[in-house]
Order: structure tokens, then sequence, then C-alpha cells
């Protein structure tokens, strides 16, 4: 099986200069293969959201190697890491971050309009599809600020799916969520998952939603526990 | 394209009330551009009119006699003073050549010459000191338009008329028809027909001009076949400088252009035009920082949205644009506001400053190239201003963003 991710002895370090210098992640090995579905979990301030910037290439690691899709994807420019980002990997985040000024289809069609700088029908065709795939086919136009908690992040859920990533990567994604709504989303990326065979790595604090994972990597202290 | 279009547009109309105020405030800025550049061009271009109406834009005249050095100093001595010598009644004798010669130079529009001198005109025992200028009417008028400046009579200069100002006129009490006597300084006199009165546009003008048939003037004068003055007329007036330079070469003879003989008017524009200028840079400077501050505002509040954009593969050049794009677009669209405004000021002020007859003080010049140059700058000014603040928003840690 192909793998989609490779991280190989990852090291992360904040501070230096005036602040001390702190480790956070202490040589990190994983590898996520093409269609798992992962779930991501650690106590608060164990390096998760870190681990999963350096994974989206948000962050650079202090040391160790990263391969996307085989690609090396450290020492890279700025632009051609945001390429690989707009290539391969979609983003769920917590807070939902849907562009306040967008409509619900604006918004999901927004990681081909920032990679390409412009979007055609199909383009559109292929939003308002997976809008209507997670039931928001008549809020296309509204704005977010018009929708749900729930609807809010199954818009960003389709929008991380729109440039047809290897890899979607979602930081507690249903953190800000109520039990059930969490529960929803949580079976709506799984379903994506199974059916489009995308690869899935979640963070996430709730222990039941990640048993029901095929794989849990668990983080402590910048340490991955086998 | 597409996205760095559509993403500024919505930047901006959900910034609605920065948006709005700073588009205001770019449009009062240009604004007074427009308007000090309209008013002061008007202003100026009016003066010039007037100035140049009666005169010349080069006057070609004898070389003048110089006093030169006879003694050779040896080095480090100075010579205390050179005495400039009384200068003789000097005429051009064979101007026949350099009037052609003048005439043949591709700036210059038209040349005369004149014959003139200081002379008496007499009506009824009242003497009064004139200057007698004698002209062919055909070749002045091209130097000098005197269609407006006629009060009575008819432009003709038969032999034996005389055109006479509207203030000597009055004082000796002439109207078109009658006859007066003139008289030059070596004594030599001729009864002569008023054919116009002219109002010269300066009193003084008025009181003293006399303009007589070149022939009538030069036996009058005493001058023989010579004239005093050629008269050049320049296509570009503001050339007459470096035209005066030529034309003195090429003749042999000195050259006055305007802005020499009127010094004090040219500097008096000159320190108008600098004082005008300084306050549009200033005006210009003040609106491209409010236009920075505002930018800069909104990348600050824009923040986590350019970091989602950034995370979802949006290139920093293409950040940077969005920003560059909402600069030229402040500075573009307040200046075709401000083009409107101030050229609404414009029109207004002359409705407002009024000769005592009802007329405009002066003509107040709006161009399309005013516009178009005011929209450049303007444009320009938006996306140097918003340079800074586009770098910023490019520079953003997307992870910052996000985390927050
Ligand atoms: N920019 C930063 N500068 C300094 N320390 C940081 C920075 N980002 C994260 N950290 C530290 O790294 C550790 C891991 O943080 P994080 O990855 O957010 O943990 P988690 O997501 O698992 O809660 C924390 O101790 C946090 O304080
Ligand atoms: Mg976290």
């Amino acid at each position: 099986m192909a793998e989609v991710l490779q991280l190989k002895d990852i090291r992360r370090s904040y501070g230096g200069g005036r602040a001390p210098l702190v480790e956070v992640l202490h040589g990190i090995n994983l590898a996520l293969v093409e269609g798992e579905f992962s779930a991501l979990t650690g106590p608060s301030g164990s390096g998760k959201s870190t681990l999963l910037n350096i994974m989206g290439l948000l962050e650079q690691p202090s040391s160790g190697e990263l391969l996307i899709a085989g690609e090396t994807a450290v020492g890279l420019s700025d632009a051609a890491r945001t390429r690989l980002r707009n290539l391969y990997l979609g983003f769920i985040f917590q807070f939902h971050h849907l562009l306040p000024a967008f409509s619900a289809l604006e918004n999901v069609m927004m990681p081909v309009f920032a990679g390409k700088g412009r979007v055609g029908p199909d383009d559109k065709a292929r939003a308002a599809m997976l809008l209507e795939r997670v039931g928001l086919a008549e809020h296309s136009y509204k704005m977010p600020v018009q929708l749900s908690g729930g609807q809010q992040q199954r818009v960003a859920i389709v929008r991380a799916l729109m440039a047809r990533p290897r890899l979607v990567l979602a930081d507690e994604p249903t953190g800000n969520l109520d039990t059930q709504t969490a529960a929803d989303a949580f079976a709506l990326m799984r379903e994506i998952n199974r059916e489009d065979g995308v690869t899935f790595l979640l963070v996430t604090h709730d222990a039941r939603l990640a048993d029901t994972c095929d794989r849990q990597i668990r983080l402590v202290d910048g340490i991955l526990l086998r | 394209m597409a996205f760095i279009w559509t993403v500024a547009w919505r930047l901006m109309r959900e910034g609605r009330f920065q948006t709005v105020l700073i588009l205001a405030g770019v449009t009062i800025g240009v604004a007074v551009v427009v308007y000090i550049t309209a008013i002061v061009n008007g202003l100026q271009g009016n003066i010039i009119d007037k100035t140049l109406s009666t005169q010349a834009h080069i006057v070609l005249k004898p070389r003048e006699d110089v006093n030169r050095r006879l003694l050779s100093l040896p080095e480090g001595e100075v010579m205390s003073a050179v005495e400039t010598r009384t200068q003789r009644e000097n005429t051009i004798e064979n101007w026949a050549g350099s009037l052609a010669a003048v005439r043949t130079l591709p700036e210059v529009e038209a040349a005369a010459v004149m014959a003139s001198g200081p002379g008496f005109a007499l009506k009824g025992g009242v003497k009064k000191s004139v200057v007698l200028m004698g002209v062919e009417l055909e070749d002045y008028l091209k130097i000098v338009a005197l269609e407006s400046k006629l009060k009575a009579g008819r432009l003709r200069l038969d032999a034996g008329s005389v055109m006479i100002g509207s203030e000597l006129a009055r004082e000796l009490g002439l109207k078109p028809g009658d006859r007066l006597r003139l008289v030059a300084a070596t004594g030599t006199a001729d009864s002569f027909l008023v054919t116009a009165v002219l109002d010269f546009g300066l009193k003084d003008l008025s009181r003293r001009w006399v303009l007589l048939p070149l022939r009538g003037a030069q036996s009058l004068l005493g001058y023989r076949r010579d004239v005093s003055e050629i008269y050049i007329k320049t296509f570009d007036l503001f050339q007459a400088n470096t035209i005066a330079d030529v034309a003195s070469a090429r003749t042999g003879l000195d050259a006055d252009s305007w802005q020499e003989t009127n010094t004090q008017l040219v500097t008096a524009l000159r320190s108008q035009s600098a004082s005008s200028n300084m306050i549009k840079v200033f005006v210009t400077l003040a609106v491209a920082l409010g236009i920075a501050s505002v930018l800069v505002v909104s990348v600050v509040q824009k923040q986590r949205e350019i970091g989602i954009l950034r995370a979802m593969g949006t290139p920093a050049s293409r950040i940077r644009a969005v920003f560059l794009l909402q600069g030229a677009i402040y500075g573009l669209v307040g200046s075709l506001g401000g083009s409107a405004l101030g050229a609404l000021l414009a029109k207004g002020f002359t409705r407002l400053a009024l000769n005592s007859d009802g007329t405009p003080l002066f003509p107040v010049v709006v161009t399309p190239s005013l516009f178009i140059i005011t929209a450049v700058i303007a444009t320009l000014a938006g996306v140097l201003a918003a340079w800074a603040p586009a770098r910023r928003a490019a520079m953003l840690d997307p992870v910052e963003a996000i985390r927050g």
C-alpha cells in the first residue's frame, strides 16, 4: 500500500535566542497509508497541533525528513510548499474558519480558487455536488453567519475535499460542536473516507470516536506511543 | 486575476465603513489637487495672456555699445568698475535680411519690424509725451492682436493716419476722424488723421502708445529706412528664452525674450507654481498615508482569513496582489470622484470670483489631461501606499492565524 505521508525523526523546537530553547517534538517517525482513517490523541500541550501543522507544511520542522506522496517536502521555498499543500492536502480546523465574506458555495470552491486563481463551471458544479452530498444544497448561497455551527462544519469538511486532496488533516474538527453534531460530522468524514478513499488524520479528545478509527496514534510529551 | 479582484472586492465590502471613509479622504485630497491646479493654471495662463497681449515674445534690438577693458590686469588684481557708456540712438540698418532669417526659424510664428522713438502729440495747445511706433500693420497684427482692443474707429494705417490709445484720446479730446500733430524729439513734425482708438489694457500704454505707418515713423524719427526693433512671436511662448538665443546668433542682434523683460512676473509665477506644487505633494503624501493606514488595519483585522487562504494553498504573491489592488482601487476610484469634485469647485469659483462687470476674473483651466495625470498619480500613490501592508499580509504566518 502506498504511503501518503512519511515522517522520519521529526523534531521541532521553539524559542532560542533570549527565550530558552524547548523541544516540543522529540523525533517522530510515522507513516500514513493511503485510505487510512487515523485518530491522533494525546493530552493538551503534547504537540498534536504542532505535528499536524508540520504535516500540513504550515510549519517547518527543526530537523527530520518529511515526504508527501513520495515528494520530499523539507527545505522547500514557501511557494513550493504552498503548491504541495494545494495539490495534496485538505484542512479542517476546530473553529470552522469559513471565510465570512464568502457564501457557502464560494467557501467550498476556495481551495481551487486560491490555488489556480480562478474557478470554472466544472469547479462550481463540483462544489454544488459536494454541498448537496452533505444536505446543504439549499444553503449554497448563504453566508457563514446564516448557518448553524454544524452546518458550518459540514461546509468546512467538504471544502477540505474540494481540490481532491490525498490527505485531509483535521485538528479537533468536532471539538467545538455538541455531542450529537460532533458524531454526525465524524460520521460524515468516515463516510467520505470509505466512499472516496481519502486518507484522514484527525486530532480528537473523544475516546469513543477515536475507538471507531482504523488506527489510533497517541502522542505524549512529544513522543509517539506505540 | 479573478481571485485577486474577488477577494479584494469582498474585503473592501466587508470593511464598508473604512472603505467609505478612505474613499472620501482620497476624493477630498484629489479634489484639492485638481482645484488648485485648475485655478493656478487658469490664473497663470490669464496673467501671461494679458501681459503678452501687448508684447512680442522676443524683441531684437541693435547690439548695445559696451566699453571694453583696454588694460589687461596682472594676476590677482581686480578692476573696480567698468563704466557703461551712454547709448547712441541706434538702429538696425539692413533689417530685411535679419527679418527673413528670423522668419525661416521653425519655432517662429510671425515677425514684424518696428521703428519707434520718443515724441509728442499736440492738439489744441495741449502737449503729451508719447511713444511713436511705426509698424507695417498687417505684420504687427500677427504679433499683437488689436482686434479685441479696438474702442472706436477701424484698424487701418494708411499713409498719414494713426491709431492712438484711449487715455491719450481722452486727454486730447480726440475721436476717429480727428487730426493731431506729432512731433519727434528731433523737432520734425507732421499732421495725422486718427483712424482708431485702442485700449491697450494698461493705462500707461493707452496714454503713450501711438501707432503709425512704418514709413511715416521713419521719416518723423529721422531713421531713413532703418528700424529700431524686430518683434517675434513664437509658437511655444515658454521656449522664447532659447529661441531668443538662436535668433540673436542668426542676426547678430541683441534678443530679449518676454521672460527677460518680465523677470518679476516670471519669478512670481515660478514661486506660485512652487508653492502650489508643494501643496500638491503634501496632499498626495497625506492621501497615501491614509490609504496605507487603512490597509495596515485591514491586514491585522483579516489576519485569520489571510491565514486560512494561505493554508488552503494561496501563494503569498497572490495575497500581496490582493492588497496592492486595494490600494490601486482606492487611488483610482478616489481620483475619479476627486477630479469631478475639484472641477466642480473650480467652476464654482468662476461663478463667485467676478470682475466688476460680472465676467469671471479669469477662466479656469480643466483639461482631460489633468484628469488622466491625476488618476495615474493617485493610482500609483495607492499602490505604493499599499506596498508595506501588502508585504506584511504576504509574510503573515498562517499558523499564528489559525492557532489563535
Ligand atoms: N509558536 C510557539 N512558540 C513557542 N511554543 C509553542 C509555539 N507553538 C506551540 N508551542 C508549545 O508547543 C507545545 C505543543 O503545543 P501544541 O502543538 O499546540 O499542543 P496540542 O495541540 O497537543 O495541545 C506547547 O507546550 C506549546 O506551548
Ligand atoms: Mg492543539
